[in-house]
């Protein structure tokens, strides 16, 4: 005669349970609340401002807790022209974000000086910071920003967060910026 | 009150220090002789004209052709509703002239911009700081003689800045070549492509 014997699990008593990886969950944790930074300076901030409202609602992918202080944030959203004398401010603000962080290029000016061929604008924010995820556009749709903030959750899953998680130093293997710009303390 | 008729007026409380008035398009100018006493001359036009706002202060570089420097006060009288342009011309050796931040609060920034961007100092001025570049920025760079990309700069510790790419000028049409329909893949067909 055959009998069943319950081991170590009981879904009567215990309830329902999703079995996965320790790193798939983790990821999934962090996928899926990007807290950011909105470094608005310029008019790509108001498109931004639109993807936190309800039409297009950021909230839906779980990015809409705007932090206006770097230590809570996860992604610097740098929307709008880098100045020469904002671009300090930027990298420091992008130093005080805790690991592990992000950062997305949004618009022609972030990512490549756009149309400011000039002597105060710094010619992408690349130069000095580790982007991520570059959004075309002067200024992009909030569409266009939503893409990026999915393709940005795309790595975040993808990314080895067990092995790089107690390593001295940042968590994540960091590109370097194109110019390392030091800052006084 | 007229601005001609107010001009009119400020000239004979200045003798020959004030040129004549010129009119252009319903705009009065008032050429200053002697950029030293500018201050007095904006703190009689406040008191005893009523021209109570300032609303810009702009310079001019003329680079070759001395004197180098023009400075252009735009006085604006809320009791009379009349604009006055006031203009006064400075030497390159000199480039300096008193502060008019005394006489309207509003000319503190306008003259740190015109400080930043010219390399004008004005003398007596409570904060004389860049206001548009960065701290400790070695140019001046709405001066004729800068390049439009800017020129390598870096104060370590500080910041820097590099020479924008211009692919050949800001705005480029060269003569004979092919227009902006064929050149440009991406722009919308013209009227003979249908």
């Amino acid at each position: 005669m055959q009998t069943t014997t319950v081991i170590g699990y009981d879904s009567k008593v215990e309830g329902d349970v999703v079995i996965t990886r320790l790193e798939a969950a983790l990821n999934w944790f962090r996928q899926y609340s990007l807290w950011p930074m909105p470094m608005g300076l310029a008019c790509c901030a108001i498109e931004l401002m639109a993807a936190g409202a309800s039409r297009f609602d950021i909230a839906r992918f779980g990015a809409e807790v705007m932090r206006f202080s770097p230590r809570q944030s996860d992604v610097m959203i740098v929307s709008g022209t880098v100045t020469y004398k904002m671009a300090l401010v930027v990298r420091r603000l992008y130093e005080q974000m805790a690991e592990p962080k992000w950062v997305i290029a949004m618009g022609a000016c972030a990512s490549t000086g756009g149309m400011y061929r000039s002597y105060a604008v710094l010619q992408g924010v690349d130069r000095i910071l580790p982007v991520d995820v570059y959004v075309a556009g002067c200024p992009p749709r909030p569409e266009a920003l939503l893409d990026a903030l999915i393709k940005l959750q795309g790595k975040v899953r993808r990314e080895p967060v067990l092995r790089t998680l107690k390593r001295p130093g940042p968590a994540l293997p960091v590109r370097p910026p194109a110019r390392q710009m030091e800052l006084q303390p | 009150m007229t601005a001609l008729e107010l001009a009119h007026q400020l000239r004979e409380r200045f003798g020959g220090v004030l040129g004549e008035p010129e009119q252009f398009r319903g705009e009065v100018s008032l050429d200053l002789a002697d950029p030293e006493r500018v201050a007095e001359v904006c703190r009689a036009a406040r008191d005893e004209l009523g021209f109570d706002l300032l609303l810009d202060i702009t310079s001019v570089d003329n680079h070759d052709r001395p004197p180098r420097w023009l400075l252009v006060y735009h006085l604006y009288s809320l009791r009379h509703g009349q604009m006055l342009r006031l203009r006064t011309r400075v030497p390159e050796e000199r480039s300096e002239l008193p502060t008019v931040s005394g006489v309207w609060p509003a000319a503190d920034w306008h003259e740190r911009e015109v400080y930043d961007m010219m390399g004008i100092r004005f003398r007596g001025h409570p904060d004389l700081r860049r206001i548009l570049m960065w701290e400790g920025y070695p140019y001046h760079p709405l001066r004729k003689d800068f390049p439009l990309g800017g020129l390598p700069s870096e104060v370590p510790g500080v910041a820097f800045t590099e020479v924008a790419p211009l692919e050949g000028g800001p705005f480029v049409t060269t003569p004979g070549a092919a227009d902006a329909i064929h050149r440009e893949p991406r722009a919308k067909p013209g009227p003979t492509e249908g």
